[in-house]
């Protein structure tokens, strides 16, 4: 199968002038929102992990192979990396390969579920310039986040976050994926975030790794979306989304972040074994761009790749561009259409108004959703294991009622 | 060209003079694009933009001439065009990306 992108006028011209989101629409010399997997391996099994990490790669680049891929975006002046997994801290060479990025005038934001942030490590973190922490957290209490993210998650998460504060760590986050389960608590994870002196970050549920599989049961419901919008213009301006919720846009007013999809243009994904993906929720053969081992590296990967090239051209034809609010919502998100199976000029599947549940309902019955041939997920039981995980998931209906519909999680 | 990685204390903002000789703060790096270039701040971690070529040879003269004002003439910025690139280095003084240049002579 190969991915059918959206329809684009043949590589037109790059316009002069105008919005710097248009300019965005024909990508970047390098990426400003470049993800780096170091490892996919990981202590917890959350059931929506977007990568389908749990156990490491053999193929994993090695320290030598980490340190040459910071030389060249040090070259390329990429000025900050996000690092991720997978659980990045337990790579042996992860405080090695940190202190190597800053001292090359690679900045490092990378998030954490704080396993390895002892008082130790969160006072050398405090005391170094050029890194951001960010802390997983799913739920505002254990119990909301321990069901997706697995027992003693919770804890693991508030015992970092307590000693990163205690160590006078500056500006470090807490990032939330909002779902339905903890869509309630906005106001709880601020105030929680607050009382460490932290930032709040909400992100995205999208379909992507093991989040396909429980998409259905925990995407935010449409009258969640709507709260959630609501909540963000209230308090957005102090609370980090990245590109996360401009599909959203289409209930009226743009929010802060970053309003287009970027994948290819401005964002990509190298993932752990040096595989470079347009989107670090797009890892899929579909997405894959290349790899960093390749002659030529990763600049020549993003500068020269098809699928990149393909990518950096504004959409032009497809059911959205025919909608009053495409200037604003630009169709949504790419993966998030891609894993659930709908066409990517189409209408996202949380299409604000409406079009994409209709788009899922209408969907073949004998459809296929794509699914990534990359899974390192762990094989056996892994202890704490997320009990969602053994709910059966319940196909999507435009009825769909949350499962814990009459619960009160708030 | 690189910005050294070394913590920088956050200079008190500085108001706007064209009159006066600017240059491109030190811990800023600049990164060419096809419209423009990317501009990176390593104190505040900032990044910003520079939606034209001309801005960013104004940026990167500034050290040279003994003025905001002169850079702008010696770079080509007609009078129509002034007040627009005013506000530009401006906006940049504001965000700390160009600061006053204590080698300059006004
Ligand atoms: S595919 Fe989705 S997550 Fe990836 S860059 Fe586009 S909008 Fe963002
Ligand atoms: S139809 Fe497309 S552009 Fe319009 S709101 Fe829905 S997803 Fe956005």
């Amino acid at each position: 199968m190969t991915a059918v992108l959206p329809s684009r006028t043949a590589r037109p011209d790059r316009p002069v002038g105008g919005r710097l989101i248009d300019q965005f629409e024909y990508g970047l010399d390098a990426p400003i929102c470049l993800t780096w997997e170091l490892t996919y391996a990981c202590n917890l099994a959350c059931a929506h992990c977007l990568s389908s990490s749990g156990r490491r790669d053999p193929n994993e680049l090695s320290t030598a192979e980490a340190e040459a891929v910071i030389d060249e975006l040090q070259r390329m002046q990429v000025f900050y990396v996000n690092v991720g997994g997978g659980e990045p801290t337990v790579r042996p060479d992860f405080w090695h390969l940190l202190d190597y990025a800053i001292g090359h005038d690679v900045g490092v934001k990378f998030s954490t579920n704080g396993i390895k942030l002892d008082k130790t490590r969160a006072a050398q973190l405090a005391r170094t310039d050029y890194v951001d922490v960010q802390i997983s957290l799913d739920g505002a209490t254990a119990e909301v986040n321990d069901r997706v993210r697995g027992a003693g998650s919770y804890a693991t998460a508030i015992r970092a976050l307590e000693n990163l504060a205690e160590a006078g760590m500056k500006d470090f986050k807490v990032s939330v994926v909002v779902t339905r389960e903890n869509a309630g608590q906005l106001d709880a994870f601020k105030e929680l975030t607050d009382s460490f002196g932290a930032q709040l970050r909400i992100t995205r549920l999208r379909p992507s790794g093991r989040g396909a599989d429980v998409w259905d049961q925990l995407h935010p419901t449409q009258a969640q979306q709507r709260e959630l919008y609501n909540w963000l213009l209230a308090n957005g301006v102090g609370v980090l989304t990245g590109d996360s919720f401009f599909h959203l846009s289409a209930f009226g007013e743009a929010l802060p972040g970053l309003n287009l999809c970027g994948a290819g243009r401005v964002v990509c994904l190298i993932d752990p074994v040096g595989d470079v993906y347009a989107c670090p929720f797009a890892i899929h053969e579909n997405f894959l761009a290349g790899n960093v081992r390749d002659e030529g590296g990763f600049q020549r990967v993003w500068q020269q790749s098809e699928l990149f090239a393909d990518l950096r051209n504004p959409q032009t034809g497809g059911a959205c561009t025919k909608c009053a609010h495409f200037d604003a919502c630009r169709g949504g998100c790419m993966a998030a259409k891609f894993f659930t199976g709908l066409p990517l000029d189409g209408p996202d599947p949380e299409c604000v108004q409406g079009y994409g549940e209709s788009a899922l309902a209408a969907r073949d019955l004998e459809l296929v959703t794509p699914r990534s041939h990359i899974d390192h997920s762990h094989s056996g039981p892994v202890r704490g294991q997320p009990t969602l995980l053994g709910i059966p998931s319940i196909p999507s209906k435009i009825c769909d009622e949350s499962p814990l519909a009459g619960l009160d999680l708030r | 060209m690189t910005a050294a990685v070394t913590p920088v204390e956050p200079p008190a903002e500085v108001a706007f003079d064209p009159a006066r000789p600017w240059r491109r703060a030190r811990s800023v790096a600049l990164r060419p694009e096809p419209f423009g270039a990317l501009v990176y701040h390593f104190g505040n971690r900032k990044l910003s933009f520079l939606k034209s070529k001309t801005l960013v040879a104004v940026v990167e003269a500034l050290a040279d001439h003994s003025s905001a004002n002169a850079t702008l003439a010696a770079c080509g910025v007609t009078e129509a065009q002034h007040p627009a690139y005013v506000k530009a280095l401006a906006d940049l003084a504001r965000s700390q990306m160009i600061e006053p240049n204590p080698e300059g002579t006004p």
